[in-house]
């Protein structure tokens, strides 16, 4: 008679994730939370320009439906040195879109280690914790730690503005058609 | 030596910082260690330096030396690795000293009120009264955190 093994060997959990620079900064995110990468030419047309002035990061919106995403500069968000930006990453399931100056590779982590709890300022939501390849320590980004709620706030109210004055000004200049009895 | 000499008598360990030699208490040192790589990523905490990496684990490095010496440490020998508590939170600091650092045995003073709050006890070691450094008042605050993260299995897609 024989009897099936009872052990399994222990699976390695791993996370794809995406290696990519900022400035002179190595950052990762998990590729999960990427849904499209686009260059920046693509968008040249389609993204308008937005000013709020508590909301430094973000210059620019993109219209997609009647949803509202936001280009977030890297660079400004972790205050690096402003570089040329090249790619834009839209976040899945965010209003959130990433200036970035390119990427670097694609590769599997398979331990992320917390930010150790001496860390305790803005970093502590920037980041999912530091993961470490190749006998290098890099940062992996939250994908939520770009806008606070507060932020989105205010981005919408001066965009659901700029709409409401473009809807305004278009039917204004839109030709009157009468009735003619 | 009696029992009751022995009482007051506490493992330290010397380190140096720029000119001047500092004490710890031997049981928060966990180890010292050649300096490697330092890493750095944006963060906002102003003590920390960035992090390094020892045996597999992410270890902030934090310069003491501006504040204890009102001066940026020029040459960084070792790091010594350092065991911080606070509540039931505990975690290593890298610190960097510029010298080799000594195992004593001394008798400690308990620090007064009008003394510093980085300042744990006194001990005198060779006509020298060094001052025993109380970590917690010197590092950043410690934020409990949620351990361990664990990285997210790739989700399967099919057509």
């Amino acid at each position: 008679m024989r009897f099936e093994s009872t052990h399994k060997s222990p699976t390695v959990r791993s996370e794809q994730i995406i290696l990519f620079r900022c400035s002179s900064q190595l950052l990762a995110i998990s590729s999960a939370s990427v849904q499209e990468v686009r260059s920046v030419d693509s968008l040249a047309g389609v993204a308008s320009e937005i000013i709020v002035p508590g909301v430094r990061t973000v210059r620019h919106a993109l219209q997609r439906g009647d949803r509202s995403i936001y280009v977030v500069n890297v660079a400004l968000h972790f205050g690096l040195k402003p570089s040329p930006a090249s790619l834009i990453f839209l976040l899945r399931k965010s209003r959130v879109a990433l200036l970035l100056d390119g990427i670097e590779k694609m590769t599997t982590m398979t331990r992320l280690q917390a930010l150790p709890a001496a860390f305790h300022n803005d970093e502590r939501r920037w980041y999912r914790g530091l993961t470490v390849l190749e006998q290098n320590v890099i940062p992996v980004v939250n994908p939520a730690g770009f806008l606070t709620d507060e932020e989105f706030i205010q981005l919408d109210l001066v965009t659901n503005q700029d709409r409401q004055e473009l809807a305004a000004l278009a039917s204004a200049n839109a030709p009157e058609v009468g009735l003619v009895t | 030596m009696t029992w009751t000499d022995q009482a007051d008598t506490h493992a330290c360990v010397l380190l140096r910082i720029g000119e001047r030699t500092f004490a710890l208490a031997a049981d928060q040192v966990a180890e010292l260690v050649a300096p490697s790589r330092i890493f750095r990523f944006p963060h906002h905490t102003q003590a920390l330096d960035g992090v390094i990496l020892r045996r597999g684990r992410v270890v902030p490095v934090c310069d003491l030396a501006v504040k204890l010496t009102g001066k940026r440490l020029i040459s960084r020998r070792f790091y010594l690795i350092a065991w911080r508590q606070q509540a039931s939170s505990k975690e290593t600091v890298a610190l960097p000293v510029s010298g080799e650092c000594e195992l004593i045995k001394a008798d400690l003073t308990p620090a007064g009120p009008s003394d510093s709050p980085h300042v744990s006890a006194w001990l005198s070691y060779n006509g020298e009264v060094i001052e025993v450094l109380n970590l917690n008042a010197l590092t950043p605050e410690i934020i409990p955190v949620a351990d361990p993260t664990e990285v997210v299995p790739p989700t399967e897609v099919h057509a």
